[in-house]
């Protein structure tokens, strides 16, 4: 049967209040925080550690394609999917793909997942989803506006944790909300008219048509994931369905995390598997130039899923306040930051090919003659100068404590200007690596402190971006 | 393999004023420091068969010998170039005197210079062009403040603690300097602002780094036989050690950040050739590596001055002061002369050279009867280490 094997999500550790925003520019506020995106974070980066947190406990080698979907990738020209497959360690013999330019992307790239695995031309499709979109500074988008990530491991196996009873699309072209190929904010066309006439409008048709299409009508259903652009939008077209807005919608997320894109839709069905129980039936609709809407049954299996990830309720409780507006806009982009000390080696083509079982898949080598472990992978034994007779061992999801370190005001950036190094020791033969520590207080580093590894992007020279791993306080 | 005791002997040496040298360029740095060391050792430059030239490319200028043969104008004569991180200055004297100890050359150059003060930052930069990824916001304050944390925990030290031990390293060094004409800084500084000054890299503060300087320094070597040819008080090589490790300590596999190979290995070369016992007993003045104030504190115990986690005694009963039993750093150390790269071991191993001789500029700073000194490199992230040992009698220890 098609169906969902696993879910994962991410959320950006650092949280704005909208009173925030609102008092930079003596506006009201909407209440309520959103999540920001680090300064190193981008959106194959929050792909990378939903994929991870939707691969915990499973065979990564099993999967066998890896979608990536994004309406704010970091390349216009390039995929984005083949570096999130490299960071999540899949095999290289996999379909990748990168969906964009819509707000449905991730649930066109879940359909495709779905049509992959029922035709039998995969068996195991990890859908991602990310986005990290800007609102023009003093909109009511910049304070409703999230980042996040979400993840869907989508298969066809005897007892997926839920299936997949039916789908409903269908396509409008209208100018509702757009970026030009230039552009950095979301503009959009006048509320009343989009919000009537798109999304109240085409959701309506694709939740009917679905719910027709089975035979189902709206007490049916357990949990409506309906993605909105607002709440008011939300709880306007679950009323006008019929839906119970307290017990059947599913919470838009908007007060505590706001409106992640395109992984909106995934975020919210992650949330609402959290709290599945076998029987539920689910309906998911997303929106973005027209509308896909799903019919989701939870099965037995769910209860397997769900002590082996952080999900979205294990990443909001892990928090910290973003102390200014300032550095919202910083971390974004929007203030150019000084620089720190320059960068001596930009990044090359080659060297990255070259290295990226190291420095993308976080691969270490294990020497089959003494069982050493080196970070980065070494040809020649460290300890018994065995010459290539090593296996290559994953590093980033190793237990690990910090074994050394500093905090470094010289070479950070303004708006982050001590750089935590740390000597990391891994729960793996004394293996060791040296890695900035990134989404912390560096005043409680502290030795001993237990870290984990996340994917993250370490500076832009040559004209690309260039990522590495960091390590984080455990979250 | 033989020992390189009292095969080579220094028979002249100059090192510039260091210093922010806005008005000097790397040309004018080799020109101060060999024209000192000809006047020093009473030669003529026409003489000269051989050079070694110390100097690190990147990021600092210069490649090639080219900014040492054009200043100079050394003409027709054969020349390399050497670079090995911090002990880029003795690598530079250890190979000249190797091309001297074999028979190849009678009267040799070596030449260590840096101009770091071109460079617009503070500092060396950050990053060594190693890799992209791996080193790219490492830092050498940030390098060798990790050894300072971990040191500090290993022997159970608070941070407080471990401040203060540090702080007065820097304390002695800067009073040290005071006393130093060519030094850069001439500041004396108290325990209260050394621990209360801002940050660098923790747990270092301003004062627990080395300055950021200009400088070159230069030795002219003869064969030992030859020696007193040309003065009556050379000195004389006792043991050239050097050795690296295999990977940066951050790649170790269970390094205790402690124990570094490089240090220890190459002490103990140089020290069975000079024939020391003990070092502790039998080192009358050392020039150690004090980039940060914690890099001297561990070397006091990798280089035998003290035991293992016991610098802190040896600090507070005053054992490496001017007036004390091992002076460490007589001319303010690379806290007072700054660090630039290439110049500093041979600027180390001119103090050594000078107070053996007695001939210490500023006579409070000058030792009372040393007849065996050492001077010491380490340097990378840290991964190389280097040390000369120099006496004054043949034959001795």
């Amino acid at each position: 049967m098609a169906g969902i094997i696993s879910y994962g999500a991410y959320i950006p550790l650092w949280r704005l209040s909208r009173e925030a925003i609102a008092a930079a520019w003596g506006s009201a506020s909407a209440g309520g925080e959103r999540s920001v995106a680090n300064n190193d974070e981008d959106t194959i980066t929050m792909a990378s550690e939903a994929a991870i947190d939707c691969l915990a406990g499973l065979q990564r080698e099993k999967v066998d394609g890896l979608y990536f979907a994004s309406t704010t990738s970091p390349y216009k020209e390039k995929e984005c999917s083949t570096l999130v497959a490299m960071a999540a360690d899949l095999r290289p013999e996999i379909i990748t793909a990168d969906f964009g330019n819509s707000l449905r992307a991730a649930t066109a790239a879940f359909r495709a997942a779905l049509d992959a695995v029922v035709s039998g031309s995969a068996s195991q499709v990890l859908v991602t989803a990310s986005d990290c979109r800007i609102g023009y500074p003093r909109s009511n988008y910049e304070q409703a506006f999230g980042d996040a990530a979400a993840a869907l491991l989508i298969g066809n196996t005897a007892k997926p944790a839920v299936t997949v009873e039916g789908t409903h699309s269908l396509s409008n072209e209208l100018y509702d909300v757009w970026r030009l190929d230039k552009d950095t904010y979301v503009q959009s066309w006048e509320d009343r008219f989009i919000i009537e006439h798109g999304y109240t409008e085409n959701m309506e048709r694709a939740i009917s048509g679905l719910l027709r299409k089975k035979a189902l009508s709206v007490q049916d259903i357990t949990k409506a994931v309906l993605y909105a652009p607002t709440s008011r939008a939300q709880q306007g077209l679950a009323r006008r369905l019929g839906f119970d807005v307290k017990t059947q919608l599913q919470n838009l997320l908007v007060n505590n995390v706001g409106i992640t894109g395109c992984a909106h839709a995934l975020l919210m069905l992650v949330a609402a598997l959290e709290e599945a129980k076998a029987g539920d039936k689910i309906l998911v609709a997303s929106y973005g130039s027209g509308c896909d809407a799903f019919l989701l049954s939870v099965t037995e299996g769910i209860e397997r899923v769900k002590g082996n990830k952080r999900g979205v309720k294990g990443y909001l409780d892990s928090k910290r306040p973003l102390s200014s507006y300032a550095r919202y806009l910083s971390y974004r982009g929007l203030l150019e930051p000084q620089p720190g000390e320059p960068f001596r080696l930009f990044p090359a083509a080659t060297t990255s090919w070259r290295e990226r079982n190291w420095a993308i898949r976080m691969h270490g080598s294990k020497c089959k003659n003494c069982g050493t472990v080196t970070f980065p992978i070494e040809r020649v034994c460290y300890n018994c100068r065995s010459k290539d007779n090593f296996e290559e061992v994953r590093l980033s999801d190793r237990k690990a404590r910090v074994f050394t370190f500093t905090l470094d005001n010289l070479a950070g950036r303004s708006d982050d200007p001590t750089i935590p190094q740390i000597g990391v020791e891994f729960d793996c033969e004394g293996a060791r690596a040296y890695l900035p520590m990134t989404d912390c207080d560096p005043g409680e580093v502290k030795v001993d402190m237990p870290v984990e590894m996340t994917f993250r992007r370490l500076y832009e020279g040559a004209g690309m971006y260039n990522y590495f791993w960091k390590c984080r306080p455990i979250r | 393999m033989e020992s390189i005791k009292d095969k080579v002997a220094i028979i002249g040496m100059g090192c510039t004023k260091f210093g922010e040298r806005w008005d000097a360029g790397l040309d004018d740095l080799v020109i101060e420091a060999a024209y000192e060391a000809y006047e020093d050792a009473g030669i003529d430059p026409k003489d000269i068969q051989a050079c070694w030239y110390g100097s690190v490319t990147q990021p600092m200028v210069g490649i090639g010998c080219t900014h040492l043969a054009g200043p100079l104008k050394l003409h027709g004569i054969p020349m390399s170039r050497v670079e090995n991180w911090c002990t880029t200055g003795h690598e530079a004297l250890r190979n000249a005197c190797f091309g001297v100890a074999c028979g190849m050359y009678d009267l040799v150059l070596a030449l260590g210079v840096e101009k770091l003060k071109d460079t617009g930052f503070p500092g060396l930069g950050a990053g060594r062009g190693m890799s992209t990824v791996l080193e790219a916001r490492r830092t050498a304050p940030g390098s060798f403040g990790m050894i300072a944390t971990r040191y500090f925990y290993t022997y159970g030290l608070s941070p407080q603690e471990g401040k203060r031990i540090i702080g007065k390293i820097a304390v002695k060094n800067h009073y040290n300097g005071s006393l130093c004409p060519k030094a850069h800084f001439h500041n004396r500084v108290t325990l209260e602002q050394v621990t209360s000054a801002p940050i660098i890299a923790w747990p270092l503060g301003l004062f627990d780094c080395c300055g950021n300087s200009d400088g070159s320094a230069a030795a002219l070597l003869v064969p030992a036989s030859q020696a007193r040819k040309y003065r009556d008080d050379p000195i004389y090589i006792k043991g050239l050690g050097a050795a690296h490790s295999a990977l940066l300590p951050q790649n170790r596999p269970g390094f205790d950040w402690l124990h570094f190979e490089e240090v220890i290995n190459s002490s103990h070369q140089a020290y069975e050739q000079a024939g020391v016992k003990n070092p502790r007993e039998q080192i009358d003045i050392a020039e150690v590596h004090d980039c940060f104030t914690s890099t001297e504190l561990l070397l006091y115990e990798l280089l035998g001055f003290s035991p293992e986690g016991k610098s802190k005694e040896d600090i507070d009963s005053g054992l490496f002061e001017l007036s004390g039993g091992l002076p460490v750093n007589s001319d303010g150390g690379l806290k007072c002369f700054g660090h630039p790269v290439g110049a500093s071991g041979l600027r180390m191993t001119y103090e050594v050279y000078k107070q053996l001789q007695g001939k210490a500029q500023s006579p409070e700073r000058q030792l009372k009867n040393a007849r065996l000194g050492i001077s010491q490199t380490f340097g990378g992230p840290p991964q190389v280490a280097a040390v000369a040992i120099l006496g004054k009698e043949l034959g001795y220890p």
